[in-house]
């Protein structure tokens, strides 16, 4: 079996699919890749099934030498590694890949033909990062194997990136009534502490409603409201239920757009119905379908 | 019981908002009548009084998912729900495992072993596991012990820890920041990624805490 080796493993780099599903009544979160889109393109154009598992970078990428001759893509943000990105290419024995700093966005994707075949806990190999449930991020002289299962060939033409502009969309969330539109109004900006569990927004603070509120399920891309008016944003690993109340969910079809979001880029929420939420999200599968 | 959406891929089944057996029973009966899930059903997360359903945009439309929990909870309206498992957890109390305990006597104005007693002598019921893997939300403790969390979380509270917050008592599972107020440990393992089932509690367990020496943990 071929294997990357981790020469470097970058600031944050993990092992990722689709997620974990199933378990949140015991409390273990999905997690998952933060930016699907980017790891679904990947395997795409690899020719694997798009929930195979594949290196999920941050902000900084790592150094991978392949053991043996692989088909690799890098999707999602660009990572200076030197090499095209959205496009599956072929790399010799040998092939040292060195990611540096991310030019855009905050995540970029190796995937690799095959897939990288991690153990899977609870019927996925990705890492929760917080807990440590499915793995933990890499480090140097880790040893990955590459699996070989794919479904079709690889891709040989390049695939236009998604484009992420404007606004953030937004669906009313569980709690929305006890709000007024002030989450809408101004931009937010994300700050340092943010991580896969959530994104700390700085912002205009949005007055605390007086309801009562009892701990409840959490969904993904909910927009909460702790007691300093401060929106966080939940998001892979969150926890599966919580105390505050949530005016807004960010639509499945930006999910992606949240996982490339850096500490001190700004953010504008955008409220649309569901059925807008639900047509931007066909849009976008077609948009990936289009690729096989 | 009412269905509202949460977001484009979960709704919210809501049975009021109030911790009560009542309430509590409503909410195992939806766990139970999907406890296998169908195509497209991700996740189900119980909470006090309500469960929010995940499922795939792609496979499942809004209507289709509030439709299948009216069907199956009409269903299951008739099942009697089967009372949980009793599940003994020994604790070592105070000392090195337990550094919040005398804090939480000053604080209630008991001794320290008048609060280990009343903490050991009543049963929890298991409301619903949350917040992490294999955390219960514990329902019973003796309003007596009630101690408000800690002003600063500790950054990290080791597994196992067995601590106040609040009006609420349980475990930490897993090595995880906190702030309520610990008062002992177990050498249980609350959740095991490996182990099938991988949470040692489920949702309807009812929890006893039998003091224990460290020696024996």
């Amino acid at each position: 079996m071929s294997s990357i080796r981790v020469l470097a493993p970058g600031f944050q780099t993990s092992v990722q699919d689709l997620g974990r599903f199933g378990y949140a009544h015991l409390g273990v979160a999905a997690s998952g890749a933060a930016d699907a889109l980017a790891l679904r393109a990947g395997n795409l154009l690899v020719g694997n099934s798009e929930n195979q598992a594949a290196l999920e970078m941050t902000l900084v990428g790592g150094t991978f030498e392949f053991e043996a001759a692989a088909v690799l893509a890098l999707t999602g943000s660009d990572l200076d590694a030197g090499l095209p990105l959205w496009q599956a290419m072929e790399v010799a024995a040998g092939t040292i890949l060195r990611c540096g700093a991310s030019q855009s966005g905050a995540r970029g994707y190796l995937a690799v033909r095959g897939g990288i075949a991690a153990p899977t806990v609870l019927g996925s190999a990705s890492a929760h990062l917080m807990t440590g449930v499915g793995g933990r991020a890499l480090r140097k002289g880790d040893v990955l194997p590459i699996g070989s299962e794919f479904v079709r060939e690889a891709r040989k033409q390049t695939m236009q990136p998604p484009t992420g502009e404007g606004p953030l969309r937004v669906t009313a969330g569980p709690q929305a009534s006890w709000f007024g539109d002030e989450l809408i109004r101004a931009p937010y900006r994300v700050l340092e502490e943010s991580n896969r569990m959530g994104l700390r927004l700085r912002g205009p603070a949005i007055g605390s409603p007086a309801g009562h509120m009892l701990t409840e399920g959490v969904a993904l891309g909910a927009v909460q409201i702790p007691p300093d008016g401060q929106p966080i944003v939940l998001f892979v690993e969150h926890q599966t239920t919580g105390g505050y109340p949530k005016p807004a969910n960010v639509i499945s079809a930006d999910f992606w757009r949240v996982g490339q979001l850096r500490p001190r880029d700004e953010v504008q929420f955008e409220l649309v119905s569901m059925e807008r939420a639900l047509e931007l999200l066909r849009d976008q599968e077609q948009w990936l379908y289009s690729l096989i | 019981m009412e269905i509202r959406p949460a977001s484009d891929r979960s709704l919210l089944v809501s049975f009021g908002d109030a911790i009560s057996l009542e309430t509590h029973r409503q909410v195992l009966r939806l766990v139970r009548a999907f406890e296998v899930l169908p195509p497209g059903i991700l996740n189900l997360h119980p909470a006090y009084a309500s469960v929010l359903i995940d499922f795939d945009p792609r496979r499942r439309r809004y209507s289709n998912v509030e439709a299948l929990v009216r069907q199956r909870m009409a269903a299951a309206a008739e099942l009697a729900v089967s009372d949980g498992r009793t599940v003994e957890i020994p604790v070592c109390y105070g000392g090195a495992f337990g550094p919040d305990l005398e804090d939480v006597a000053r604080h209630t104005g008991l001794t320290a072993a008048r609060v280990v007693e009343l903490h050991a002598s009543v049963q929890y019921l298991v409301y619903f596991l949350g917040f992490s893997p294999g955390f219960p939300y514990l329902g019973g403790l003796p309003t007596e012990l009630a101690t408000p969390r800690l002003s600063a979380p500790r950054k990290v509270v080791p597994a196992g820890s067995v601590a106040i917050g609040g009006s609420q008592t349980g475990v930490y599972p897993v090595d995880s920041p906190g702030g309520w107020r610990i008062i002992g440990r177990t050498g249980l393992r609350l959740f095991d990624a490996a182990a099938t089932p991988p949470s040692l509690l489920r949702i309807g367990d009812t929890v006893r805490f039998v003091p224990t020496a460290e020696t024996r943990l």
